[in-house]
């Protein structure tokens, strides 16, 4: 199949006032939509256009922040249905991009002692954790099944944002296969730094701690904000992950969790990582043979 | 030079015309609240509009100059003093090294400014001085001030300009009552039309849950039309599939409480948007306290567009009234 039609209907174009232009690919999320969006985001920045100040690719929608003083609104939308046009015609199907391994210590006292705070009025069952409720709700035996169902295959970053370069996820399993998980009945006002946490089918880390929604079931063992810049990883920019990137939870035990943050602490710590194509039409003919080959790139290093 | 923070206030940051560009990343334009006023204090004591300043959110800090320094203070009325003796808003003041600066109870709006000649001189992150609380980035070491801050003021570099204070004029108001302009758009497709008609015909009221990330209202609430939600955006016909967030957009979640995302907001989300603030009236937005009445009047992509260019003609009007190039 192709990735930008037959599947994906014309963009929805709307106006956030005077500012900003949004483009909803589609209502639903999909893999194709997310991946029309990234294709028309690296168009559209690619065109240089003077008077765009921001695009902000999401996942399954687009939206641009523009300086209507420089740059006029239908100037502005004529260029990115031409793009749109453009990629209809051309089918692009692969993304130059990167596997990376996430240490996660699942089922932490970290996670653990924050939902115990905030159970009754904010829990579907303020009596369980949020891994067995996953479990439950997911239709599987127990929090370790649903952990391992978790780690086992990998996921796209579908979007970055929210607060300051926290990755939302999206799992590269066909749909049926895909976890899902209400939000909390009302946000927390507290999260842990690096929670791994889960809402309608995307997955997150939060990067810094505040408030938040989705299910918890884990702490990631390494930071992926670093505004001192001072991890290898980060030499270039505060943010560490970007739109497109593959991720692939590992589970770690407290002595490996332990391990790394001393890493972090001496400033030696680096994500296991390998630059890797992403064929879309691939992964969703066959995800799960596609995911193998995916991860076999990451063991191969 | 520095200010020696002797009490920090409620919330005390350093803000100036914000960053952009990293917005892709979730991190927000930040930058004061109320542009128009803090570029006026500015204009003041002689800085280019882009300096950094402090922002003072209800109750303002008290500060020592360690040398003479020129300020302004501008934003929502307060009572200024300096070693305790009141003095005017809107007014450049000669501070002597050693003098304490400090306020009374705010008489309306939320937030004041304290401009001060050279600028205050934390260092450029990504581009802007301004405080990004949650990232812990830009600012006084990412953070709110605290008592015994030292914060650093640069050195002068514009010429004061000729008029002493701004004319009343030019002084925008910290009305009980506002009528706020927004672009409908986005996702008001879903709103029943009852729920649009409220929006728009019905008396909101500013909640005390408001601050630099959004601002809360109170009032008749919309409908959201019935419908099978599409894979992945939640069960609440007010979800969608988290996406971006425009600066200024109303989100209304559950159809109860209308939200007006500001400079801090979250870039991204799933909850619907429905209209968006102007860019022309943001500053206006800002100046909202508690309490105060809003109706939010539709107008048209044009009609911001118009409004934006008369935003930037009273600017350029209030620089020249002070004998500044406008």
């Amino acid at each position: 199949m192709t990735v930008s039609s037959p599947d994906l209907k014309e963009a929805r174009y709307t106006w956030g006032a005077d500012e900003f232009l949004f483009v909803e690919v589609d209502e639903s999320m999909s893999l194709a939509a997310n991946f029309k969006v990234m294709s028309i985001a690296r168009k559209l920045s690619d065109a240089g256009l003077p008077g765009v100040v921001d695009i902000c690719p999401a996942n399954a929608s687009l939206l641009v922040r523009f300086d209507p003083d420089v740059l006029p609104p239908s100037s502005l939308e004529s260029t990115v249905r031409g793009i749109e046009r453009e990629l209809q015609n051309h089918n692009q199907q692969t993304l130059e991009t990167r596997i990376i391994e996430v240490p996660v210590w699942y089922d932490d006292p970290f996670t653990a002692e924050v939902a115990q705070r905030f159970r009754e009025g904010f829990h579907q069952e303020p009596d369980g954790t949020d891994l067995d409720y996953a479990a439950k709700v997911n239709g599987l035996k127990d929090a370790a099944e649903f952990i391992r169902r978790h780690h086992e295959q990998p996921w796209l970053v579908s979007m970055v944002g929210f607060v300051a370069g926290l990755p939302f996820l999206f799992q590269l399993v066909e749909r049926e296969q895909q976890l899902q998980v209400p939000k909390y009945l009302s946000p927390r006002t507290d999260t842990p730094k690096l929670t791994v946490g889960h809402g309608g089918c995307f997955a997150a880390i939060y990067s810094v701690r505040g408030a938040g929604g989705y299910q918890m079931f884990g702490v990631a063992a390494a930071p992926i904000f670093d505004p001192a810049q001072s991890l290898a990883d980060f030499k270039d920019f505060m943010v560490f992950f970007r739109p497109g990137d593959i991720v692939k939870f590992k589970p770690v035990t407290e002595e490996e969790y332990n391990a790394i943050q001393a890493q972090v602490e001496d400033g030696t710590y680096r994500y296991r990582q390998v630059p890797v194509t992403f064929d879309a039409s691939k992964a969703l003919s066959d995800p799960q043979a596609y995911n193998q080959e995916l991860m076999e790139a990451l063991n191969g290093i | 030079m520095a200010f020696d923070i002797k009490n920090p206030g409620l919330a005390t940051t350093v803000q100036d015309q914000g960053r952009t560009g990293y917005y892709n990343v979730g991190i927000p334009q930040s930058g004061s609240m109320d542009q128009y006023s803090a570029e006026l204090g500015n204009a003041l004591v002689g800085n280019a509009a882009t300096d950094a300043v402090l922002e003072c959110t209800y109750l303002g800090p008290v500060l020592v100059t360690d040398a003479d320094a020129v300020v302004a203070i501008t934003g929502a009325p307060v009572e200024v003093k300096v070693n305790g003796e009141p003095q005017p808003q809107w007014t450049r003041l000669q501070l002597s090294a050693g003098d304490e600066l400090s306020f009374g109870v705010i008489r309306g709006g939320t937030r004041y400014y304290i401009a001060v000649q050279g600028g205050i001189d934390v260092p450029v992150v990504l581009g802007s001085r301004s405080t990004y609380t949650l990232g812990g980035i830009g600012g006084y070491k990412g953070r709110k001030l605290e008592a015994g801050d030292l914060v650093p003021v640069g050195t002068a570099h514009g010429e004061l300009p000729a008029a002493l204070e701004v004319p009343e004029s030019f002084r925008p108001s910290f009305d009980k009552a506002q009528s706020v302009r927004i672009v409908m758009g986005l996702y008001d497709h879903r709103l029943t039309d009852a729920g649009k008609e409220n929006l728009l015909n019905g008396e909101w009221k500013v909640t005390p849950v408001a601050d630099r990330m959004g601002l809360r209202y109170y009032g008749p609430g919309v409908g959201w039309k019935e419908r099978e939600q599409p894979f992945g955006a939640g069960s609440d016909p007010s979800n969608i599939v988290d996406a971006g967030y425009a600066v200024g957009s109303i989100q209304i979640p559950g159809g109860t409480q209308p939200i007006i995302l500001h400079r801090d907001a979250v870039s991204g989300g799933g909850y619907a948007m429905v209209a968006t603030v102007i860019s022309a009236d943001m500053d206006l937005v800002a100046r909202a306290a508690p309490g105060t009445a809003t109706t939010f009047v539709a107008v048209s992509q044009d009609e911001a567009i118009v409004a934006r260019k008369e935003r930037a003609e009273l600017k350029s009007k209030a620089w020249e009234a002070l004998g500044l190039p406008g």
